[in-house]
């Protein structure tokens, strides 16, 4: 026990109270358990099961019927490979596109200075005040006026209009402190060449966590997607699944659960892979819903 | 002639983010408070119809269905939302082992798509063979109609965006719980103050910033409910009709109605203006 940290209750009484200790710590353990993986448990399980032992009235805990095959089926007839490739399409130009818009942007209002800076910047952060939901019928009809109904620009374009990223980037640009930025333009580097050359490298952090987020909210939209994509080859998997679930009838369980979990699967290999970035990001301040 | 050109470069940086935030964020704005002004369908040009829109939506009787709706979900999400979170980044901070386990369990749900947890829920909730129905006849109790019915059906919605959602703020409350001192919960304890006291005196007044925020976010965000409703229970279900569903249906569903639903987004924006305002004042001093 690491004893040196002191929190609400002393070390000394968790130390003098040990078994207690432990059967509370087991109680919130299994608490947790049971509470956020039973359900991915019985998710992942529930698509082996055949359809018939799915519907029965009591839920078997263990798979009595098993046909792993259940996901190819899904992957094949419910098309799920199609509609992760079109995510995946939509989340991957979306960062891209975030990144070569706000950053930039980002870089001019914080260390160029820019005459009328502060009105371009207090414009583009009163949105941050916007909720998505208010923009939503009005936007549509700008995308329906260009012309990007069921284009891959209804979802990335919108998505470049982000005030959280300009922020954050532009918070962390201004902590670069200016002596590194003369030393460069000393030595005859441009305004751009500064950017890509002495503040894109410190800037690491700052980017990983506005690439993961730009992902993962891509990822993991839904309304908005679901009023531009109309036309079913080009829906993301949300919208999808949206879709499949509400023709039951014709949609086997075991196959839709299958669709439920594959979907699943990329965020939560970003998560194992990025947890430390999005956890600390979370708590170092970045105030995102 | 150094300036000058800075200031080219600078503008070249940034058109391209003028234009799309000009685009997609500033002219919308303006186009949906003048559209909630006007008569919009897709034939003919637009029309001024004053104060009509308006009109149209406060003699729906869905329209206070759905402001009450909302605001009992609102109420009952920060009832269960805010202080779960809370109470559960107390306790486990209290823990010397498997902390990285907790955050990871909590985390979790937020990263699946919010789809997928709403359609999980689903059969989770289905009172005939749901899982938690069976689980209720397990230890003996009542079952329950779960969001099929009427006085369970909004509680219902809530347990499912609150348990989609509680890990960002707990996360955040429990980085917030490790940056309070250690001796000032060591001098309260000298002073003789037991645990309650040492929660209310300690613990409370340095998390009172966090928890301001939180509430704030947590407000915008719970008045936004689309997807639960929109899923579990559709679109029709005066039960839990919310204030964005019914957007949603003026829109795109039953009236096609634009005007009636941009009148409809800019009450919500009102509304929602205050707290977003709030909120960010609250973050901006904080700096």
């Amino acid at each position: 026990m690491e004893s040196d940290v002191r929190t609400l209750i002393s070390p000394i009484l968790l130390k003098r109270h040990k078994v207690l200790y432990f059967a509370t710590l087991t109680f919130f353990v299994l608490l947790f358990a049971v509470v956020f993986f039973f359900p991915l448990y019985w998710m992942i399980t529930g698509a082996v099961k055949d359809p018939q032992e799915l519907i029965q009235p009591t839920p078997t805990l263990i798979p009595e019927s098993f046909y792993p095959g259940t996901y190819l089926d899904a992957w094949r007839e419910l098309k799920i490979g199609k509609f992760l490739l079109n995510t995946a399409m939509y989340a991957g130009g979306a960062w891209i596109l975030q990144l070569l818009v706000d950053v930039p942007a980002a870089y001019a209002l914080s260390k160029l200075r820019p005459w009328g800076g502060k009105l371009v910047l207090g414009a583009m952060l009163a949105t941050l005040m916007l909720p998505m939901t208010a923009l939503l019928i009005p936007a549509y009809l700008v995308v329906t006026n260009l012309g990007l109904l069921n284009t891959p620009w209804a979802i990335w374009l919108p998505a470049a209009a982000n005030a959280f990223n300009i922020y954050v980037l532009k918070r962390f640009f201004d902590q670069i402190p200016k002596d590194l930025l003369d030393a460069a333009e000393i030595d005859g580097a441009g305004k751009i060449r500064m950017l890509w050359s002495v503040v894109l490298p410190l800037s690491r952090p700052v980017l990983a966590v506005v690439s993961i987020l730009a992902i993962i909210g891509a990822w993991k939209d839904f309304l908005w997607p679901l009023l531009v994509l109309q036309e079913e080859g080009t829906r993301n998997i949300s919208v999808a699944l949206h879709y499949m679930a509400g023709t039951s009838g014709v949609t086997p369980f075991n196959q839709m659960l299958a669709g439920l979990v594959i979907a699943s699967v990329p965020m939560i290999v970003v998560f194992v892979l990025f947890q430390r970035h999005i956890l600390s990001g979370l708590s170092a301040g970045g105030m995102k819903g | 002639m150094v300036k000058l050109k800075n200031q080219l470069t600078a503008y070249g940086l940034m058109a391209l983010g003028i234009v799309i935030f000009a685009v997609f964020s500033w002219y919308p704005l303006a186009r949906g408070i003048v559209l909630s002004f006007q008569q919009w369908n897709f034939i003919t040009d637009p029309e001024f119809v004053g104060l009509d829109n308006y009109e149209l939506i406060f003699n729906d009787p869905l329209f206070w269905t759905a402001w009450w709706n909302t605001l009992k979900f609102t109420l009952i999400a920060l009832a269960l939302g805010y202080v779960v979170p809370f109470a559960l980044a107390v306790i486990i901070n209290e823990a010397r082992h498997a902390k990285g386990f907790f955050r990871t369990a909590i985390y979790l749900p937020l990263m699946l798509p919010p789809i997928v947890v709403v359609i999980l829920w689903k059969y989770f909730y289905d009172p005939g063979n749901g899982v938690l129905n069976a689980a209720l006849r397990g230890v003996g109790l009542p079952e329950s109609q779960w969001h099929q019915g009427s006085t369970t059906a909004i509680l219902s919605l809530v347990i499912v965006s609150t348990w989609a959602n509680m890990g960002g703020a707990f996360i955040m409350y429990l980085a917030a719980l490790q940056n309070i001192p250690g001796e000032l919960y060591e001098a309260a304890e000298i002073e003789g103050a037991g645990i309650w006291r040492r929660l209310w005196h300690v613990t409370i007044p340095n998390m009172r910033f966090i928890m301001l925020v939180l509430l704030l976010l947590q407000v915008v965000a719970t008045m936004q409910v689309f997807i639960e409703p929109f899923e579990l229970t559709g679109i029709t279900n005066q039960d839990t009709i919310t204030v964005m569903v019914l957007i949603y249906r003026y829109a795109f569903v039953v009236n096609q109605d634009f005007g009636m639903a941009a009148a409809m987004s800019v009450l919500l924006f009102i509304v929602l203006g205050v707290f977003s305002a709030l909120y960010l004042r609250l973050t901006r001093d904080s700096e």
